[in-house]
């Protein structure tokens, strides 16, 4: 199959909310390369539809979940305006198949950064403030049952963004020590600080950099970065209310129906 | 009914000794909470008796997981005495304890007596005059951690050694709830977590200490410290491996195991 069959398949999944089996399955030979070849052409189709790159999302930061994927690095995709929401906002579960809650830090970049050879010192005055933020993550894909090329092609298995609207400017304050904690319903989920994302959110920022740079891609000023779960994700179902309450950067919330 | 003295013996043996022993409801497997909590005693006297009393109290099995996984719904308290004390920068001596665990914890100093059996979170913020990052060291007396509710409560909460840091900050403009924690061990992040680790709050866990105490006629002395119960899960320490505890706005505090 080609990237392109592979693309459309996923946007159908995308569209009807109907999951299809892993590429894998079929093409165990399938590499991450590949998978990123099919999500540029997913992105390219929701382009096309008038869609837009408002930020991008990092997946696979936590040590566990490298391990459980066998991967010693993280995967990325870009946040489309369409997967985006407000805090303290509603999401139809219609809008997804399987969806999973994350918390975690956004970074919003005031500068642009433009790898090869961005170091975290470069990340960290490029990134200018940082927001509370959930991510809705879904997968196109049957079960979950995703292998790295699977989920790679498929946006990195976001769902919806949920970004709070209170930026914190990062001035004497690491956002690796930022601790947050995550309830469902008021029972606590998870706990977790900022170093669970790749040891620290802002070299997160500057391997995604990094990563872009042989693209051609830029991280442009203005976009954010989710910069990965601080927790081990769960379901969520209808009426299910998600909030994560971070130290220095307040509370985000959201509400299923 | 167990023999309160001749368990306390036994556990008392294995301390001094450093061997383990098997759990004491393998023996008494009818052992009550309550019990082992007189056992506990015992065993906190021989500590006095030998020359080293009371200095803080710990605080067991907070996180909501590890409760799920022993199938309990309340936690546990322990006492840590003068000789389970490592200063800053003293290493900690694994030749001395069977098989010792580390864990982040958030340290409390209580500034007045604590013993109102209606205590709440709140009370026991009011009463502490500061928090410091610390480090519990367990070593449990069962080999290969194995036990039961009553067997770890009858072992002192499985107390080694503790550390508090050098770092004392006022609680009163604190979120311990969300107060951020990054735990190492030689130099790789086992995991992070909030104070929320601790009972949803770790003055809830003292708090909820200081209730248990006052059902058994005892309280919480001014001065004393208190491990307010683990944050991330524990990781063994043997001889050569370093830990650290680094927490966001009140400090870190490291331990190297010789």
């Amino acid at each position: 199959m080609t990237p392109d069959e592979r693309a459309a398949l996923l946007h159908g999944a995308l569209v009807d909310r109907v999951p299809i089996p892993p590429f894998t399955d079929a093409d165990p030979a399938m590499t991450p390369d590949d998978g990123y070849a099919v999500q540029l052409r997913l992105v390219e189709r929701l382009l096309a539809e008038g869609d837009e790159i408002v930020g991008y999302k990092l997946g696979l930061t936590s040590k566990p979940m490298q391990e459980m994927f066998g991967v010693d690095e993280p995967d990325y995709g870009p946040v489309l305006g369409s997967m985006t929401a407000d805090s303290g906002t509603e999401l139809p579960m219609g809008r997804f198949i399987q969806p999973k809650a994350e918390a975690e830090i956004a970074l919003l970049l005031g500068e642009t950064l433009e790898g090869p050879g961005v170091t975290l010192l470069d990340a960290a005055r490029a990134v200018t403030h940082a927001v509370a933020a959930i991510e809705v993550v879904d997968s196109r894909i049957e079960d979950w049952r995703i292998r790295l090329p699977d989920t790679i092609a498929d946006l990195a298995s976001c769902g919806t963004v949920v970004l709070g609207g209170h930026p914190v400017a990062i001035d004497d304050w690491e956002p690796r020590l930022v601790g947050m904690v995550v309830t469902k319903n008021g029972e606590t989920m998870g706990t977790g600080a900022g170093a669970a994302a790749l040891g620290d959110p802002l070299r997160a920022v500057a391997w995604l950099a990094n990563t872009l740079a042989p693209h051609g891609v830029a991280l442009e000023a203005g976009r954010f970065v989710m910069t990965g779960s601080l927790h081990a994700a769960f379901d969520v179902r209808a009426d299910d209310v998600v909030r994560a309450d971070f130290d220095r950067l307040g509370s985000v919330t959201v509400r299923f129906v | 009914m167990i023999d309160v003295a001749a368990a306390a013996d036994r556990l008392w043996e294995a301390i001094r000794t450093r061997r383990s022993i098997a759990p004491l409801t393998d023996e008494h497997p009818g052992l009550t909470v309550d019990d082992a909590y007189e056992i506990q005693d015992a065993v906190v006297a021989r500590y006095a008796d030998s020359g080293a009393p009371v200095t803080a109290l710990k605080l067991g099995l907070t996180s909501r997981a590890k409760q799920t996984q022993m199938g309990v719904d309340e936690p546990l308290y322990g006492w840590l005495t003068a000789s389970m004390a490592l200063d800053v920068g003293e290493e900690l001596d694994t030749d001395a304890l069977i098989q010792p665990r580390a864990e982040p914890e958030i340290a409390f100093l209580i500034g007045r007596d604590l013993d109102d059996p209606a205590t709440t979170a709140a009370d026991v913020l009011a009463a502490t005059t500061a928090v410091a990052p610390a480090v519990d060291v367990l070593d449990s007396r069962f080999a290969g951690y194995r036990f039961t509710l009553p067997d770890v409560a009858a072992d002192n909460s499985s107390a080694g050694r503790y550390l508090v840091g050098g770092r004392l900050s006022p609680p009163d403009v604190l979120d311990l709830r969300v107060l951020g924690c990054a735990f190492w061990k030689n130099g790789e992040l086992v995991a992070t977590a909030t104070g929320a680790a601790s009972l949803d709050h770790p003055a809830a866990a003292v708090a909820w200490a200081v209730r248990k105490l006052a059902s058994r006629g005892q309280g919480l002395a001014a001065g004393r410290w208190v491990l307010s119960g683990a944050l991330t899960a524990a990781v063994p320490l043997a001889a050569g491996d370093h830990v650290l505890v680094e927490f966001d706005r009140i400090g870190s505090v490291g331990l190297r195991a010789r």
